[in-house]
């Protein structure tokens, strides 16, 4: 038998019973498309996540005030001196490190902004001119804070979209003068949009001088230094180095922690990696349901065929040739479900993609590929069992029953 | 020329705890193109005889000589090899494939053979032709009436051009006249010189044939020879 031959022959037996067809092909259908959108979900959750992180910066090193073991909370941190605050001059000994590109202070408090008659509570960002660059700020308007003296407090203010909407509305802002807690600064720029991201929402931030921030908050500590080392390769080093400077500069106490943005990222992506494939697993089990499913259909099949069988086996049919036909059914019957569900599965990517324009919700290509794989093999293997019972039907028998 | 050479056939069936000889020690030979008649009552043994004849079951004992090879010994694919290209087979219930047309259904053995396309419509519009069936070609066979069923059933036994036409209660289904217009088609593929075996309980459908095999608790009970001439003035 030519191989067209039992293809067409095949087909017309699964379309001559379509509610049985249909209902198999459905049930594949739904297997690989829930494998399809649960990875959409897991993996579109961990583009989220690794593009939020990615959004702070490159090569990004951060320096934080405190010593936090990483084994959780140490009772034995308890009854060590406290750390000693992170400065300004800290931050500028930094740039000595041979690794390090950029250097950026920062400064985090709330304050009150008000301007035109209009008050609204903001968080207020010092720091300097490499901020913008460490953190690949856009400015929709103006220009970032100046290359100055980090000792000097102009008083000039960067506001975030939201501000500037709320405070200005359709006015123009940059240039204008507004009240920051007990100081006046004029408006020298405006960010672009980001939208939410993780730790500060740039959208509702006030960026001042570190000088001026210190000034307005009475206090001389950071928040957090920022590094940006001068290649991907260099962070190891940049981390080495800072932690060095700043143990040498707080008297042989390692008291502050330095964290690469690399290692939290690679947390977050192996974590959610794999969650993905977690999911996909369990929505594998469907895949396998669904087989179980066709094989069912099959042995229906080879049971109301059976006069079928028996004839073509009189006419001169080989065991082989029935085996081929109805496992190609069976391929047929997968093959269709598997292409329905990897449909279904995209359009229902697609939609999630538009209700929530952020979250990147892409299938990934080796959870499609392992999803119709499965969804084949498993129709295939459970195409075996009938396919072999109808080559070894008795033909005399399967004649009678008419 | 002997087409078929049955020694000492056996066939027992294992029905529980008992034995059953459907075909018990069957000599048996038939001349290629003859025209036999099998005839007896239920459980006789002439299907069993008839389902070994088209290699669709097997001996318990004995020896199935068809062209002169033995064909007990053949591997299962090799007697579906057989019965594809020398055996053609017509049953009572027509057993057509419903989801076929009349002419899929005729193409059917040359589909399962692996003939080419072309070759493959050629001789289904040919046999169309020669069966009348010229206007049914594309009819499912519940949109065809009984004759022309079993017409599209012979048609699709003999496109092969087989040596042996097995024929299984052919009029059982069939009105008297319905059924006189098959006997007659089946007799002039006979007269083409093809061998025809019938298995009939209709004693004027036996008389008809040049010869009758009488089986009875699986034995041969007579087996009469008469010249054609003679059988048909009797009916």
């Amino acid at each position: 038998m030519q191989y067209t031959d039992i293809l067409r022959f095949a087909r017309d037996a699964a379309t001559a019973y379509p509610l049985r067809t249909l209902l198999s092909v459905l049930a594949m259908a739904i297997g690989v498309a829930s494998v399809v959108l649960l990875t959409a979900l897991g993996d579109g959750a961990r583009r989220y996540v690794v593009g939020q992180f990615s959004s702070l910066g490159s090569n990004l090193v951060i320096v934080l005030p405190g010593r936090s073991a990483t084994g959780g909370f140490n009772p034995a941190n308890g009854i060590t001196t406290t750390p000693r605050d992170l400065t300004v001059d800290d931050a500028a000994a930094l740039l000595r490190a041979p690794a390090v590109q950029r250097v950026a202070p920062l400064a985090v408090g709330t304050s009150e902004i008000s301007a035109g008659g209009r008050v609204r509570e903001v968080v207020a960002a010092g720091s300097t001119a490499s901020f913008m660059a460490i953190r690949n700020f856009q400015l929709a308007q103006g220009r970032f804070l100046p290359e100055d003296d980090w000792r000097s407090s102009a008083p000039v203010a960067v506001i975030g979209m939201t501000i500037r909407n709320d405070i200005f509305g359709n006015q123009p802002a940059v240039g204008q003068l507004i009240r920051l807690g007990d100081r006046r600064v004029r408006v020298i720029g405006v960010l672009k949009s980001t939208g939410q991201g993780v730790g500060m929402n740039t959208d509702e931030l006030v960026i001042v001088p570190v000088a001026l921030a210190q000034a307005l908050f009475n206090s001389n500590t950071l928040f957090r230094i920022m590094i940006q080392a001068r290649g991907r390769e260099q962070i190891e080093a940049a981390k080495a180095q800072a932690t060095a400077i700043i143990k040498a500069r707080h008297g042989g106490e390692e008291d502050v922690t330095v964290i690469t943005q690399d290692a939290v990222l690679a947390t977050f992506d192996k974590l959610l990696g794999a969650l993905t494939a977690a999911v996909a697993g369990i929505a594998a089990i469907s895949l396998l349901v669904a087989g179980v499913l066709v094989m069912n259909v099959m042995l229906v099949a080879v049971t109301q065929r059976k006069a079928e069988i028996g004839l073509i086996k009189a006419l001169g049919a080989r065991g082989s040739t029935i085996r081929q036909i109805f496992l190609t059914e069976a391929a047929m019957l997968s093959l269709a479900g598997a292409v329905t569900g990897y449909l279904l599965g995209q359009l229902g990517a697609l939609i999630l993609r538009q209700l929530f324009p952020v979250f990147p919700a892409y299938a990934p290509g080796w959870a499609v590929a392992a999803a119709l794989m499965t969804a084949l093999v498993t129709g295939l293997l459970f195409g075996i069992l009938p396919a072999r019972r109808a080559a070894q039907l008795d033909p005399v028998d399967a004649l009678m029953r008419h | 020329m002997t087409l078929i050479a049955l020694a000492a056939i056996e066939r027992v069936f294992h029905l529980g705890e008992t034995d059953v000889h459907a075909l018990a020690r069957i000599d048996l030979t038939i001349a290629a193109g003859e025209y036999v008649a099998v005839v007896g009552p239920s459980g006789s043994g002439k299907s069993t005889l008839l389902n070994l004849l088209g290699l669709l079951d097997q001996p318990t004992a004995g020896t199935y000589h068809l062209e002169g090879r033995d064909v007990t010994t053949l591997s299962p694919d090799e007697q579906a090899a057989v019965r594809s290209r020398r055996i053609g087979f017509v049953f009572q219930s027509f057993h057509l494939v419903p989801r076929l047309t009349a002419a899929e259904n005729i193409a059917l053995p040359m589909m399962l053979d692996g003939v080419p396309v072309v070759v493959r419509e050629q001789r289904v519009r040919q046999a169309l032709r020669d069966f009348g069936l010229d206007q049914r070609a594309n009819h499912r066979p519940d949109e065809l009436s009984g004759g022309q069923r079993q017409r599209v059933a012979i048609a699709r036994a003999t496109i092969m051009q087989p040596a042996l036409l097995l024929a299984d209660e052919p009029t059982g289904n069939l009105d008297r006249a319905t059924g006189e217009e098959v006997v007659h088609l089946l007799e002039a593929l006979n007269a083409q010189g093809m061998t025809l075996i019938v298995v009939t309980h209709d004693a004027a459908l036996a008389a008809r044939a040049g010869r009758q095999i009488m089986m009875e608790d699986g034995r041969v009970k007579s087996d009469v020879s008469h010249a054609a001439s003679t059988t048909l003035t009797s009916v």
